[in-house]
């Protein structure tokens, strides 16, 4: 059996509960043993990606600490850029060794959720239904810059009663980027309202995706508009039956 | 112009351009046309990725020689001769202009679209010394008699207008009495201009690349104008911005392939013109003299900081053309004349954080970019470290932010605060009216913040004896 470090992200923790609920129990449903270590935070993201390096190292060292801890298989997350956030932890620690070790040894342990399943379980069919017309959002750090394609889209072809339909600007940034989308909240906004739009033309009746924030993020501008949207992480899909 | 194209704060030019419909229909319509002609283009060509890679090689090696090469060019321009000249910075390029036309009793000056003497603000300087200047690529026409309004693209200058609005600027300014036809508001302008060129005393251009081992300047055009400008005009001055070398003809061939299908989706430019020296005795025309200006303005700075590969640029502008910020704002949002991801990594390296700064906020970091960057520059990590800059190094960041991330970093870096931080984090009621929250709420709803926290419910579970 194989024991997966579980990490959350503080998105899912706080906001999107149901999210890592649902992460967990599919990745049970396929056999694993899941472990989930309360020390973990966050990735430290929020503050990279604004320039505060060396502050977010202190968060980047305590996750390394937290997921390491248990010693597990693999460490999973619902998330493909906080996943690549951990990933590129050794990016961050090139002149302290120690560390160093630590995080390539994480770096080399994290997979986000659908490439875990799809790459590592060697899992498709995960028997899930859903009678619906849905829009699926590949977010950009997942798929431009952690290269996880493929498997969101193997895993819900198998969904029963699923229909995919494609959307212009598919693969366009929902406009989210962490603090980007406080910064620049007008511009951002204006980047998820026409993501939004183009979803809603093509008729879908959910929205699906793998990033709890560019989920939470389009959500946002669905409520605001009043649209029949509904909007899930695909974890929460997959438990659908 | 220089640089600087806005004195607006960042808030207020995003806002003005985000109420702009009609602006924001044109770019997203111009987008998606022109990186559709762009995929089409490449994929004929074979594989992106191997000829994006030799591009990048040669465009960097040439950085790391730009010595050697600069002068190979100067020595071989000015033995086919030639006259080089060397500028610092943008003052001394305009000058040197300047003083040559002003040495040629000049009165009228025509100008093939040129992203370097927008840089060094020539058009300003010669008309302020009564020197007529008359802009003859189409879209820079059409800005300029639009009470010279600004770029808004490098490549496509008028990107952010659409052709009702010229054909009433071209009916109010110029006496235009057709439709919105493109090919006849073209052909009208066409009979403008053709009168300019033939009265004009000096050619004004830049030059896409120069090539070394000859000392040819060269120019790509779509319109012709470019082959008029350096023809017609008894003197010739050329503006090159100093890192726009290639040594051989052979990769020249190679950054003119990526270049135009990079810009406009065609294999080839219409027009391709090479200039190696003034007009020859037997030759039937071209100019009696040639000016070369190499710009610096900035350009040693970013050689010799760690942003070097950004001045593999060739000014394709096809990062604009896939940045969904851009797509929103026009490269009027940036307020730099050169916007969009090649904005954000260049300016503030080549002009200083001091001024610009803030344009490195004006990404999501999606990294589109990268995926399409003809010589493979790195903009997503360049803006990542540029962000890193401005908040890590010197004063660059704001007391209030840099204490807002601070608190943050010590949540987040400690479990025992961030435990106690997300049990409190009944902040939805209040958070929209305040602070950061507030920019997200304008268009969107924050999501309810639920009870249970993941972790809450994942330890009930387990001391409930819940986990195999
Ligand atoms: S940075 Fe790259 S994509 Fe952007 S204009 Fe320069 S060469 Fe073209």
């Amino acid at each position: 059996m194989k024991t997966v470090s579980f990490f959350s992200t503080c998105l899912t923790d706080t906001v999107l509960p149901d999210v890592s609920r649902d992460s967990v129990l599919l990745l049970e449903k396929l056999g694993c043993r899941v472990v989930f270590n309360p020390k973990q935070t966050c990735c430290g993201q929020p503050l990279a990606n604004s320039g505060f390096q060396q502050k977010a190292k202190k968060a980047m060292e305590l996750q390394m600490e937290a997921l390491l801890e248990d010693e597990a298989d693999y460490v999973v997350c619902p998330s493909g850029s906080c996943t690549l956030q951990v990933k590129e932890y050794p990016n961050f620690f090139e002149d302290q060794p120690d560390l160093l070790e630590k995080a390539e040894r994480l770096s080399e342990k994290i997979y986000e959720l659908t490439d875990f399943i799809v790459n590592i379980l060697q899992q498709t069919d995960l028997s899930a239904s859903l009678k619906a017309k849905a829009a699926y959002h590949p977010s950009c750090h997942m798929t431009r810059l952690l290269d996880v394609k493929e498997p969101p889209l193997a895993l819900l072809k198998q969904v029963a009663g699923l229909e995919l339909v494609d959307f212009k600007g598919q693969d366009k940034c929902c406009g989210f980027g962490g603090t980007f989308s406080v910064k620049l909240g007008p511009l951002s906004g204006a980047m998820a309202a026409e993501k939004v739009e183009n979803i809603r033309e093509a008729g879908a009746e959910y929205l699906i995706g793998a990033d709890a924030g560019c989920l939470m993020n389009l959500q946002g501008v669905i409520e605001r508009r009043g649209y029949p949207i509904k909007v899930r992480h695909i974890a929460q899909v997959l438990m659908a039956s | 112009m220089t640089i600087k194209t806005s004195d607006l704060p960042l808030k207020e030019r995003l806002q003005k351009e985000l109420g702009n419909p009609q602006m924001r229909k044109a770019i997203a319509n111009a987008q998606d046309l022109l990186n559709g002609k762009r995929e089409a283009a490449f994929e004929e060509l074979g594989d992106f990725e191997q000829w994006r890679e030799t591009a990048g090689t040669i465009r960097s090696h040439v950085l790391e020689n730009l010595d050697y090469y600069l002068t190979q060019f100067a020595d071989k321009a000015s033995a086919a001769g030639a006259q080089v000249y060397f500028a610092e910075d943008a003052s001394q390029a305009a000058g040197y202009g300047l003083e040559i036309l002003q040495k040629r009793k000049a009165v009228k000056a025509v100008k093939s679209k040129s992203m370097v003497t927008e840089e060094i603000g020539l058009n300003e300087m010669l008309e302020e010394a009564g020197i007529e200047v008359i802009e003859t690529d189409l879209g820079e026409y059409l800005l300029q008699i639009d009470d010279h309004d600004k770029p808004s693209h490098i490549v496509v200058p008028a990107l952010h207008k659409n052709r009702d609005h010229f054909r009433r600027v071209l009916a109010e300014k110029k006496g235009y009495k057709g439709d919105n036809v493109p090919e006849n508001m073209t052909r009208f302008v066409r009979q403008l201009i053709r009168k300019e060129f033939l009265e004009a005393d000096v050619g004004i251009t830049g030059c896409n690349f120069a090539v070394a081992e000859t000392g040819t300047v060269t120019l790509v055009t779509n319109e012709g104008n470019g082959r008029f400008v350096t023809t017609a005009p008894k003197t010739q001055v050329v503006f090159l911005g100093m890192e726009r070398i290639v040594p051989t003809f052979a990769e020249l061939d190679i950054i003119f392939s990526m270049l135009a299908r990079s810009a406009v989706g065609a294999k080839l430019t219409s027009y391709m013109s090479l200039m190696t020296g003034p007009k020859a005795p037997e030759d039937k025309d071209g100019p009696e003299e040639l000016h070369i200006i190499i710009v610096d303005n900035g350009r040693s700075r970013v050689l010799e900081s760690d942003f070097r590969e950004v001045l593999r640029c060739i000014r394709c502008g096809t990062c604009m053309l896939e940045c969904p910020a851009y797509r929103h704002i026009s490269g009027h949002g940036y307020g730099t004349l050169y916007p969009g991801p090649l904005g954000l990594a260049l300016v503030p390296v080549l002009a200083g954080y001091d001024d610009y700064k803030e344009i490195t906020k004006i990404c999501s970091l999606c990294g589109a970019c990268n995926e399409v960057c003809p010589v493979k520059i790195p903009l997503y990590e360049f803006i990542f470290e540029h962000r890193r800059i401005i908040a890590e190094e010197g004063n660059l960041t704001p007391a209030g932010e840099k204490i807002l991330m601070g608190r943050y970093g010590d949540v987040i870096g400690s479990s025992a605060l961030y435990g106690l931080a997300t049990k409190a984090a009944r902040f939805s009621s209040f958070a929209p009216k305040v602070g950061p929250l507030k920019q997200w709420s304008i268009d969107r709803d924050l999501p309810k913040i639920p009870k249970t926290r993941f972790r809450d419910w994942f330890a009930a579970r387990k001391k409930n004896g819940g986990v195999k």
